[in-house]
C-alpha cells in the first residue's frame, strides 16, 4: 500500500464526510415538519462543510500519494476493499462538493414547497455518493457510488422538476446508465488482467497492458465519462435535465456531476490506459473543440435562460476536456481549476436563474428584461457571475481558460486557435443575456413588483462571489495543491509513452516561469 | 441426530397434515393461515438450527449438508414472506382458501425435499410434489370476467410442466442406462470416467431442461406470461420466487455432473442464457400488465443466473446462489406492492400504479427499491449479484457472454424505470389511496433493508455459499 498515506489519528475524516449526510438523511426521515427538514439539512451540510476544511489545511502538497487514507477489507473473496484517499486532483473537488451543498439547501428554501423532507433526503444522499466517487480508491466502491447517485438525481428531476420532467429524468437516467454498463465490464476485465487480481485503482495504474486491451478499456471508460461530462455529441441529455431540474438539482448537476466525467478521465483514462489515451488524443481534442463551438453557438440562440446556461456548460466542459487531453502540465492544471471554476460560476448562474424563476415563474429571457432598476443587488451578482462565465480577467474562469489555452498552444497552435472563438462566443451570449436582464429595451415588461434579494439569497450567493474573485486574483493556493499530483500523473502517462509526449518535468519547470502571482 | 436433521421436513409435513384436518371443516381460513405461518416459521427455525449438520438419510438417497440446509433456509424464509405478503388471498375462491394453504405448504415441502435429494428417483418425486401442488393453486382464483383465464393458465402450466417432466425422465433414463446408477455421487464418478459422449450430453441436457422449466429459461418459458397473469397475485408471488430456489439448487447439483470437457452442455447453456436475456428483456419492454412484465423480466433473470452455472466453478455456483436469493427478496418487494395495490385481487396494470407516490409513499418506495434492485443498480443486491456473476463468467473467459449480459442490463433498465416513473411522476387521476396496514409496512421495510443490506455486505452470504458449494463438488 505504498500509494496510500493512512489517515493519522483515530478520526476517519473521509468516511465521516461521506456517511454523515447519509446518517443525516436517515435522521431526517424521523423529523416532522417542512421547516425542521430544511434546517436539519442545512445543519448537516454545514457541519460537513466545516469538517472538510481541515482537509485543505492538513493536505501535504509535496507528495503525489493519496492522503487521509482508509483501508479495510470489504469482500475478501474477490479482493474488494473499502479504500479511500484523496490526492491533489480530488481534494478540490471534495471541497467544492462539501462547500456547495449548504448553498443548495439554501437555494431550495422557498423554491421547494411540496415534499420538502423527501427532497432534502435526496439531496443528502446525493452528497454521500458524490463524495464517495471522489474519494474511492477501489473500483467497485467507485462504481457503486457512481451508479447509486442516479436514483436520487432521477427523483430530484422526476418529482420536483418542471413540465417536461418525466422526459428529462428518463433521458438522464437511460443515457448515464447505458454509458456505464460497459464501464463495469472494463472494470472486471482490468481486475482479471492483473495478477494477483485487484480492484485497487492505484495498483491498476502503470501496468503493462497490451495496446489492444488498453484501447478497448479506454473506449468503455470514454463512453461512460464522455456521457457524464457531457462531451459533444453525447450532450443531448444535459439541456433537458438542466432545464427541468429544480434549482438545487441543476446546481448539483452542473457543479459536481459533470465533474465526475472529467475526473474519470484524469483518474482512470490517463494513468490506467496511457497508450490508448495518447492514441485517442487528436480525436478527443477534436470533439472538445466541436463542443466548445457548438455549445457557444447554441447558447447564443437560446431564449430560455436556463437553457442558455446549460449550453454554456457544454462549451465550458469542452475547454476542460481540451485541457486534459493536450496532456501537458499547464493544460491539465488549467482543466482542474476550470472544473472548480465551472462548478462555482455555473452553479451561481443557475441559482440566479432560479431566483428570477421564483419571482416571475418564467425562465424566458424576454420576461426578465430590465430588472436592473428594481433588483440592483441581484443584477450586481448576476453581472459578476456572467463576467466570470465569459472568463473576464480578474475572475476565476480567466485563470482556468488561460492555462488551458496556454497548454493548447504548447500542444498545437491550430488547435488552440480553433478554441479561441469559443471564448468570444461566451462573451457574446453572456453579454447578450446581461444586457437584456439588466437594462432590456424600451418595451420591458412591468417589473416593478419584483423585490430584491433577501438575506438568505445574499448568503447563498456571496460565498460563491468570494471564490470567483479569490481564484481570479490569487489562484496560487488552489494551483499549489495540484502541482505534484498532476506532475505524477503526467509522468505515469509519459512512462508508458516514451518520447511521444513532452517531458512532464520539463513542462513543470516551465510552469515556474509562468507561475501566476 | 439423524432424526433431528430431518426436522424442517418433519415440521412441514406435520403442519401440512394439521392444515389438512383444518380444511375438512368449513370457513376455517384464519386457522389454516395461522397454522401455515407457524409451520413456515418453525421450518425456518429448524433449517437455521440444522445449518452445518451433515447426514445421509434413506439409504443415501437424501443428503443433508450445508448446501441443502442453506437452500432450505432460503426456501422456508421465502415461504414465510409469501404467506405474509399474500395473506389476504383476496381473489382466491372463498371456500378454497384453507386448501390453498395446504397446497402451498405441500409445494414448499416438495422443494425442501428436492434440495436434499441426491438420487434421481427421489429427486423426481420431490419435484413433482412441489409442482403438482402449485398446479392446483392456479385455478383456485375467482372467475371474475367469466373468461376462465385462470383455467387456461392452469392448463398451460400443467401441460408444459408434464412435458418438461417427461423430458427430464427421459434424460434420467439415459443417465441410468449409461451408468447403471441413480445416485448422483456415483453418477458423477462414472460420468467423469466416460467423458462427454453424445449420450451423456443428451441425458444431461434433458435433465437440465426439466429444471430450466422451473426456472423459466428460454425456450422452457412459454407458460410464464399466461400463468403469471392468469394466477391470483398471491399465487404468482409464490410461483415467481420460491420454486426458482429449488430449480437453481438442482441446476447446481446437475451442473456438477458436467465434466470439465463437457463443452457441448456448456455451450447449450450459454445459448439458452443469451436467448433468455434477450427474449425476456425485449418482451418485457412492451408489457402493460405488471405481473406479465415481471414474468418476462424473470426469464431474463434466469438467463443471468446461468452465467454462474456455465463457469462450472464453486465461485460461480456461489454467485448463482447469491443471485437467486437476491432475486427472491427483490421480486417479493415488487409483488408485495402489487398485492397491496390490488384491493380485490384484480390484475394490476402498470398504469394502475400512477401516483402511487402520493397514494402510499412507503409502498412506492418499496417498489422503487425493488425495481432498481432488479435492474441492477447499486447499492442493492441485484447489482452485487450481477457483478459477481459477470466477474466469474469473465474469469472463465466468456467475454462475449458478459458483454451481452451488460447490454441487457441497459435494455432492462427502461421497463423497470417506466414502472418507477409511473409511480413517481404520473398523476393519480382520482385513484384512491392505498391503505397500508402495519404488518405490510413492517414487511416492506424489512425487505428494503434486506435488499440494501445484502447488497452492501454480501461477504457473509457469499462465503458461506462458497463453502457449501465446495462441499458438493
Amino acid at each position: 500500500m505504498d500509494f496510500l498515506i493512512l489517515n493519522q489519528g483515530s478520526f476517519p475524516i473521509l468516511s465521516t464526510l461521506i456517511f454523515l449526510p447519509l446518517a443525516g438523511a436517515l435522521v431526517l426521515l424521523l423529523l416532522k415538519g417542512d421547516n425542521a427538514a430544511r434546517i436539519w439539512a442545512l445543519v448537516v451540510t454545514s457541519v460537513n462543510a466545516a469538517l472538510s476544511l481541515p482537509l485543505y489545511q492538513n493536505f501535504d502538497i509535496t507528495t503525489p500519494k493519496y492522503q487521509f487514507g482508509e483501508h479495510h477489507a470489504w469482500i475478501p473473496s474477490l479482493g474488494i476493499n473499502y479504500t479511500l484517499g484523496i490526492d491533489g486532483i480530488s481534494l478540490l473537488l471534495v471541497l467544492l462538493t462539501t462547500l456547495l451543498m449548504p448553498l443548495c439547501v439554501l437555494c431550495s428554501w422557498r423554491y421547494i414547497e411540496k415534499r420538502v423532507k423527501a427532497f432534502m433526503v435526496c439531496l443528502l444522499i446525493m452528497e454521500t455518493s458524490m463524495l464517495g466517487v471522489f474519494a474511492a480508491l477501489d473500483f467497485v466502491l467507485f462504481y457503486i457510488m457512481w451508479e447509486a447517485m442516479l436514483i436520487p438525481m432521477y427523483l430530484l428531476i422526476a418529482i420536483w422538476g418542471g413540465p417536461r420532467k418525466t422526459y428529462a429524468s428518463i433521458k438522464f437516467f437511460l443515457y448515464t446508465l447505458a454509458g456505464s454498463v460497459m464501464l463495469l465490464v472494463a472494470i472486471i476485465a482490468l481486475y482479471l488482467a492483473n495478477d494477483p487480481h485487484t480492484f485497487s485503482i492505484p495498483q491498476l495504474m502503470g501496468q503493462d497492458y497490451s495496446f489492444t486491451f488498453q484501447v478497448w478499456v479506454f473506449l468503455a471508460f470514454f463512453l461512460a465519462f464522455a456521457i457524464k461530462v457531457p462531451m459533444f455529441p453525447f450532450h443531448t441529455w444535459l439541456p433537458a435535465a438542466h432545464v427541468e431540474a429544480p434549482t438545487a438539482g441543476s446546481v448539483v448537476l452542473a457543479s459536481v456531476l459533470l465533474k465526475m466525467g472529467t475526473y474519470g478521465f484524469l483518474r482512470f483514462c490517463l494513468p490506467i490506459t496511457p497508450q490508448a489515451a495518447v492514441a485517442a488524443m487528436p480525436y478527443v481534442i477534436a470533439l472538445s473543440i466541436a463542443g466548445i463551438l457548438y455549445g457557444g453557438f447554441t447558447a447564443l440562440a437560446q431564449s430560455d435562460m436556463k437553457k442558455l446556461v446549460a449550453y454554456s456548460s457544454v462549451g465550458h466542459m469542452g475547454f476542460v476536456t481540451l485541457g486534459i487531453f493536450v496532456l501537458n502540465m499547464r493544460g491539465i492544471e488549467g482543466a482542474i481549476l476550470q472544473m472548480i471554476n465551472h462548478g462555482i460560476t455555473t452553479g451561481a448562474l443557475f441559482i440566479c436563474v432560479g431566483l428570477i424563476y421564483e419571482r416571475t415563474h418564467s425562465r424566458e429571457l424576454a420576461k426578465a428584461t430590465g430588472i436592473g432598476k428594481y433588483m440592483p443587488l441581484y443584477v450586481a451578482f448576476l453581472v459578476f457571475f456572467g463576467l466570470s462565465s465569459l472568463a473576464f480577467p480578474g475572475t476565476n474562469s480567466f485563470i482556468g481558460e488561460f492555462l488551458i489555452l496556454v497548454g493548447g498552444f504548447a500542444y498545437n497552435k491550430t488547435v488552440a486557435a480553433l478554441a479561441i472563438p469559443g471564448a468570444v462566443l461566451a462573451a457574446a451570449y453572456m453579454l447578450r443575456m446581461l444586457q437584456k436582464v439588466v437594462w432590456g429595451g424600451t418595451n420591458n415588461p412591468d417589473q416593478s413588483y419584483l423585490t430584491d434579494c433577501n438575506v438568505r439569497e445574499i448568503v447563498t450567493l456571496a460565498p460563491l462571489l468570494v471564490f470567483v474573485l479569490w481564484i481570479g486574483l490569487k489562484p496560487a493556493p488552489f494551483l499549489d495543491v495540484l502541482h505534484v499530483s498532476v506532475n505524477h500523473l503526467l509522468s505515469q502517462v509519459e512512462a508508458a509513452n516514451p518520447g511521444v509526449i513532452k517531458l512532464a518535468s520539463a513542462t513543470a519547470a516551465q510552469g515556474k516561469l509562468l507561475a501566476l502571482p | 441426530m439423524n432424526g433431528l436433521v430431518f426436522a424442517p421436513e418433519l415440521v412441514l409435513l406435520l403442519g401440512s397434515l394439521l392444515v389438512f384436518f383444518v380444511t375438512l371443516g368449513h370457513g376455517r381460513t384464519g386457522a389454516a393461515r395461522g397454522l401455515s405461518l407457524a409451520t413456515a416459521v418453525g421450518a425456518l427455525i429448524c433449517s437455521l438450527a440444522t445449518l452445518g449438520h451433515e447426514a445421509d438419510l434413506f439409504f443415501g438417497a437424501y443428503r443433508v449438508d450445508l448446501f441443502s440446509q442453506l437452500f432450505k433456509t432460503a426456501i422456508t424464509l421465502g415461504l414465510v414472506l409469501v404467506l405474509l405478503v399474500g395473506r389476504r388471498l383476496a381473489d382466491i375462491v372463498e371456500e378454497a382458501r384453507p386448501e390453498y394453504h395446504l397446497f402451498l405448504l405441500l409445494s414448499a415441502t416438495g422443494l425442501v425435499m428436492l434440495v436434499s435429494s441426491v438420487e434421481l428417483i427421489t429427486l423426481f418425486v420431490a419435484l413433482e410434489l412441489s409442482s403438482y401442488s402449485v398446479y392446483l393453486l392456479v385455478p383456485m382464483r375467482n372467475d371474475r370476467q367469466g373468461l376462465r383465464i385462470q383455467m387456461e393458465a392452469a392448463i398451460k402450466y400443467v401441460m408444459f410442466g408434464v412435458v418438461a417432466s417427461g423430458v427430464m425422465l427421459f434424460g434420467m433414463s439415459y443417465l441410468f442406462g449409461i451408468t447403471g446408477t441413480t445416485y448422483l455421487g456415483e453418477l458423477l464418478a462414472r460420468l467423469q470416467a466416460i467423458g462427454a459422449t453424445p449420450a451423456v450430453v443428451a441425458g444431461l441436457t434433458m435433465v437440465l431442461g426439466g429444471f430450466f422449466y422451473k426456472l423459466a429459461v428460454f425456450p422452457f418459458h412459454f407458460w410464464v406470461p399466461d400463468v403469471y397473469q392468469g394466477a391470483a397475485n398471491e399465487t404468482t408471488t409464490y410461483i415467481a420466487t420460491v420454486p426458482k430456489l429449488g430449480a437453481v439448487a438442482l441446476l447446481i447439483r446437475v451442473a456438477t455432473l458436467v465434466s470439465p470437457d463437457g463443452e457441448a452442455v456448456v455451450n447449450f447453456m450459454i445459448v439458452l442464457s443469451v436467448c433468455s436475456m434477450f427474449y425476456g428483456n425485449l418482451a418485457a419492454l412492451v408489457q402493460t400488465d405488471i405481473k406479465r412484465m415481471l414474468g418476462f423480466s424473470g426469464i431474463a433473470h434466469a438467463g443471468y443466473v446461468i452465467l454462474g452455472l456455465v463457469t462450472l466453478k464453486d465461485a460461480g455456483f456461489a454467485a448463482a446462489f447469491y443471485y437467486i436469493v437476491g432475486y427472491l427478496v427483490m421480486s417479493l418487494a415488487c409483488f408485495l406492492v402489487v398485492c397491496a395495490v390490488s384491493r380485490d385481487g384484480e390484475n394490476v396494470a402498470i398504469s394502475d400504479l400512477a401516483g402511487l407516490y402520493k397514494r402510499a409513499p412507503l409502498l412506492a418506495f418499496t417498489l422503487l427499491v425493488g425495481m432498481f434492485a432488479l435492474a441492477g443498480i447499486p447499492p442493492f443486491v441485484g447489482f452485487m449479484g450481477k457483478f459477481f456473476l459477470l466477474t466469474n463468467a469473465l474469469q472463465q473467459g466468456y467475454l462475449a457472454l458478459v458483454i451481452i449480459a451488460a447490454l441487457n442490463t441497459a435494455i432492462s433498465i427502461y421497463y423497470y424505470l417506466s414502472v418507477v416513473r409511473v409511480a413517481f411522476t404520473a398523476d393519480p387521476e382520482g385513484r384512491p389511496a392505498v391503505p397500508t396496514d402495519p404488518l405490510t409496512g413492517v414487511v416492506s421495510v424489512v425487505l428494503v433493508l434486506v435488499i440494501i443490506g445484502l447488497g452492501c455486505l454480501p461477504n457473509q452470504v457469499l462465503s458461506i455459499a462458497t463453502t457449501a458449494v465446495r462441499a458438493i463438488l
